[in-house]
């Protein structure tokens, strides 16, 4: 089996490798030779047995590497070419970033949950210590010298004996001949003689963002094309009856209306339909879209109004519901006695409002379709782009240029969709772009959820007995008409995870009828979850009179492994397995104890109005503890003075990316947290713009937020999502520090915090 | 026909006078540098510089512009990075870095008028400029370092 290719000519590459050039390609973890070696199952697994990711080397040296994992501010797209770099022995300034196409054979390309160099730091390495081998042994032969003799410096093999040196584009040609080593045979660096893993580099991008030059998802352009502003029908699965396009017409710049189909549920990642206004540019498009006489038929979800369904979801919550998690025996326990505590908590839809809106530009020929678009999930645009317009899946392009932020929306192609159907029928490129209102409006939603809480203090303070409860329409309702039931997936989001240390523990949820399209958003269901048990947590505290991290320390218990399979069966682990990334408490501990510290946890005098708060939390397989530092005046306007949160994800390949992720995440949490609220009024969302959908600004945002990460030996996991779980309980906690008003609902716009 | 100047070249128009100058330099000019956020000037993300300051181009129209000399984020760093560019750089304020143009056009207006921003001016220079990913820590510090080479 021959892995070698000269990739000039491959697509992949898109021309950017010199004409004739002899290329070295490593098609990475060859099918035949590793296979055996893989779990079988996991996301990586799939990766391996489909293997398409490349590192070419052309003969001036430039080294290619392919991102395959799409860029929307985490940096996977620098990180992940970087760890190839790492063992290669490359250096990062002669390294050029070529971002993929959407192709299966790249393995998963979804770039979401938090996993990119969780799944794909090993396939780097092998890839780049592949080729280094190669190189390593093309100069051996060269000349004539043991390959134990050879060694590498960034971009050269060097022949220690002698000091000979070649360099790697010299050494390209005669490596590509070479057949590619066998895992056995590979030689990885040792953790001291790492250059970029666990040092980092700044984006790959930074410098075009900084002169306007990098190119988003919405600036793509193609000639001939033409631009489209689509009115959707204002409630989910709503149907046109008529509508009069005379008004669009008469607007400069319009060329004319199309229809596009309402889906058939469910609705997946199906455009919604509606009438598109074609025009010669964004503007023209969208004057002529307010001037569209729509008539609807509103369909079934008309019904959804927040403030009944609201009622609803917490009436349901306060009845018994199937067992996700059953330890012990809760009812006997709380039958026994001992200070009994209960508490209910609330969290409305979210909106992602990234600060790019949906976009998408597509090429419909001769059964053809070319597509860019702002996408987390370019396979996702393939397969529904195949459905809709009824050509093969090979026969959708999708390039994936930078994304304007994603936070989980961009994983849903719907957009794309529409600009694939749109071209089709107008037979010219069309770039369809949502407005801020359209975004809003339009969102697969984060879920609204009710929580129900009951525990029974013994007399040292600490449960013996706790019982959580959760209700919220399911993810599952996207995918299938009767998912209203939550799925496994969600449910290990902070609730059949719980580590604490109580015997007897029931966590519970019941479904319910979803009338938006749910979907999920950064961090997902461990936004709720996290919110109900942290804050609930705190509440214990108080009500045995103990310090909140003392107590809390205390309620995770002495270090040990969570045996989460004996009480939750269906506990899936964020798909990595127990054995590599068990719910250990030991890690749990020390986040706290390392934001205890640096926090000065006790040892502040804080002033009126002030307090600190506490919440801790694993998710994406990363362990997290998170203090906030609350001010909060007779008026009741809250300030954030400072925020410190200490990490444990593991191996970090970009620490200065990472603290990155970890400063916005508890921005991110202070925009849900405290503004952060989806309403619908007869099925229609009732927000539009940043006006009614508030996100923090900058007088708004922590002013402060230290990020400590904890020297971790453990397998790499995610830092995307899991700054923004703890967040919003640690900041309600310090609230109540401060105020000795308890917040159960969010967001805190509605509260009243005043003396 | 609307006459304006952008990033020094002279320009006509003669398409619809309403249009927002965002689309103009967007759609028309091809300067994707300047970004399309919320239509309303709720995010600043189309930050554009109108006779030397700050602007935001979703809600001026070309009528507005005519006669002005606009500036965009592409024409700032004709000869080298600008010291705001520079400092974005050194702070790594980026994350997904779509908004970016926008604050920077922003930045480079407030510090054009206070050499040396305390907390308070930068907090009412820039908030009404978004960045989702919540990089507002490093936009602060970006700004002091940058404040601080120019003095």
């Amino acid at each position: 089996m021959n892995t070698i290719t000269n990739v000039s000519r491959r697509s992949f590459l898109q021309g950017a490798l010199s004409a004739g050039a002899l290329v070295l390609s490593v098609r990475f973890v060859p099918e035949a030779l590793w296979a055996a070696d893989t779990p079988s199952g996991s996301r990586a697994d799939q990766a391996a047995l489909h293997p398409h990711v490349y590192v070419g080397v052309d003969t001036d040296g430039t080294v290619y590497i392919i991102a395959h994992r799409s860029e929307m501010g985490t940096t996977s797209r620098t990180s992940l070419p970087l760890v190839l770099a790492e063992e290669l022995d490359a250096d990062w300034s002669r390294v050029k970033v070529q971002q993929a196409i959407g192709d299966p054979r790249y393995g998963s390309q979804d770039t979401d949950g938090s996993h990119s160099i969780r799944e794909f730091y090993e396939p780097m390495r092998q890839a780049g210590a592949t080729a280094r081998l190669m190189l390593l042994r093309a100069a051996a032969q060269q000349w004539g010298v043991p390959e134990a003799e050879c060694a590498t410096d960034p971009h050269v093999v060097v022949h220690k004996t002698s000091g000979k040196k070649a360099g790697y584009g010299e050494l390209a040609t005669a490596a590509a001949t070479f057949p590619v080593p066998k895992k056995n045979e590979l030689k990885f660096k040792p953790q001291s003689a790492w250059r970029y893993v666990g040092k980092g580099q700044a984006s790959y991008d930074l410098e075009d963002i900084c002169t306007g030059k990098a190119k988003f998802g919405m600036d793509a352009r193609v000639e001939d094309m033409v631009y489209a502003s689509i009115e959707h029908p204002p409630v989910l699965g709503g149907k046109l009856k008529s509508f009069d396009e005379k008004g669009p017409l008469l607007v400069k710049g319009v060329r004319q209306t199309v229809v596009i189909d309402p889906f058939t549920p469910p609705h997946h990642f199906q455009p919604l339909g509606g009438i598109a206004v074609i025009a010669d540019n964004t503007w023209s498009a969208m004057k002529g879209r307010q001037k569209l006489k729509a008539v609807w038929d509103d369909g079934p979800h008309a019904v959804y109004n927040s403030d009944q369904y609201k009622k609803e979801l917490q009436k349901a919550a306060r009845q018994p519901a199937k067992a996700a998690r059953n330890q012990g025996d809760v009812d006997t326990a709380f039958a026994q006695g001992g200070k009994v505590i209960e508490a209910e908590y609330y969290v409305p839809h979210l909106a992602h409002a990234s600060m790019e809106p949906p976009v998408a530009l597509a090429d419909y020929r001769d059964g053809k379709v070319t597509i860019w678009a702002s996408t987390q999930n370019p396979q996702a645009v393939q397969e529904v782009v195949s459905e809709k317009l009824g050509v093969p899946k090979e026969n959708v392009t999708c390039h994936v240029p930078l994304l304007g932020g994603g936070f989980g929306r961009k994983s849903k192609p719907d957009y794309a969709a529409e600009a694939a159907i749109l071209s089709k029928k107008v037979g010219r490129p069309v770039k369809v772009v949502w407005s801020r209102e359209d975004d809003i409006r339009f969102d697969y939603y984060h879920t609204v959820s009710a929580m129900y809480m009951k525990a029974a203090l013994g007399t040292d303070g600490l449960p013996t007995a706790w019982l959580q409860r959760s209700v919220f329409p399911s993810i599952g309702s996207t995918f299938n008409v009767n998912g209203t039931a939550a799925g496994a997936g969600e449910l290990q989001q902070g609730w059949t995870d719980l580590p604490f240390n109580i015997p007897n523990m029931r966590a519970e949820n019941s479904g319910a009828a979803a009338h938006l399209r749910i979907g999920w958003l950064r961090s997902v269901a461990n936004i709720y979850h996290c919110f109900a048990a942290q804050s609930f947590a705190d509440e214990c505290a108080h009500a045995a009179g103990r310090d909140s991290l003392e107590y809390l320390l205390a309620l995770i218990g002495p270090s040990r492994i969570v045996d989460v399979k004996k009480s939750a069966p269906d506990y899936p682990n964020y798909g990595g397995s127990l054995e590599t990334y068990p719910i250990d408490t030991a890690r749990y501990r020390h986040v706290i104890e390392v934001v205890a510290e640096k926090s000065g946890w006790g040892n502040k005098n804080l002033g009126k109005g002030q307090g600190m708060g506490i919440a801790v939390h694993r998710s994406f397989l990363t362990y997290v503890a998170t203090v906030v530092q609350v001010e909060v005046n007779d008026q009741g306007e809250l300030r954030i003075p400072r925020v410190d949160t200490a990490v444990d994800a593991g191996l970090i390949v970009n620490p200065e990316a990472t603290r990155n992720q970890f400063e916005g995440a508890a921005v991110f949490g202070t925009s849900l947290a405290r503004f952060g609220e989806i309403t619908a009024t007869h099925g229609v969302v009732d927000q539009s713009n940043f006006d009614s959908y508030p996100v923090s600004r900058m007088n708004e945002a922590p002013y402060r937020t230290n990020v400590y990460i904890v020297e971790s030996s453990a397998p790499p996991a995610g830092v995307g999502e899991p700054g923004v779980p703890p967040f919003a309980p640690a900041l309600c906690n310090a609230i109540f520090a401060a105020t000795g008003k308890r917040v159960r609902e969010l967001p805190l716009s509605r509260a009243k915090l005043g003396a | 026909m609307v006459q304006l100047k952008v990033n020094g070249v002279q320009r006509s128009f003669d398409g619809e006078p309403d249009m927002p100058l965002l689309w103009y330099l967007r759609d028309v000019l091809a300067l994707t540098g300047t970004k399309f956020g919320c239509g309303m000037a709720l995010c600043g993300a189309c930050t554009v510089h109108q006779n030397g300051k700050a602007i935001r181009s979703c809600i001026t129209t070309m009528q507005r512009a005519a006669g002005s000399e606009i500036r965009t984020i592409e024409d700032i760093a004709v000869n080298g990075l600008h010291p705001v560019q520079k400092s974005w750089m050194e702070v790594n304020v980026p994350q997904c870095g779509y908004c970016q143009s926008g604050q920077i056009m922003q930045a480079i207006s407030l510090l054009n008028e206070k050499q040396k921003p305390t907390d308070e001016d930068i907090d009412d220079g820039m908030s009404g400029n978004i960045c989702r990913c919540g990089t507002y820590q490093r936009i602060r510090a970006a700004i002091k370092a940058a404040g601080g080479e120019r003095a």
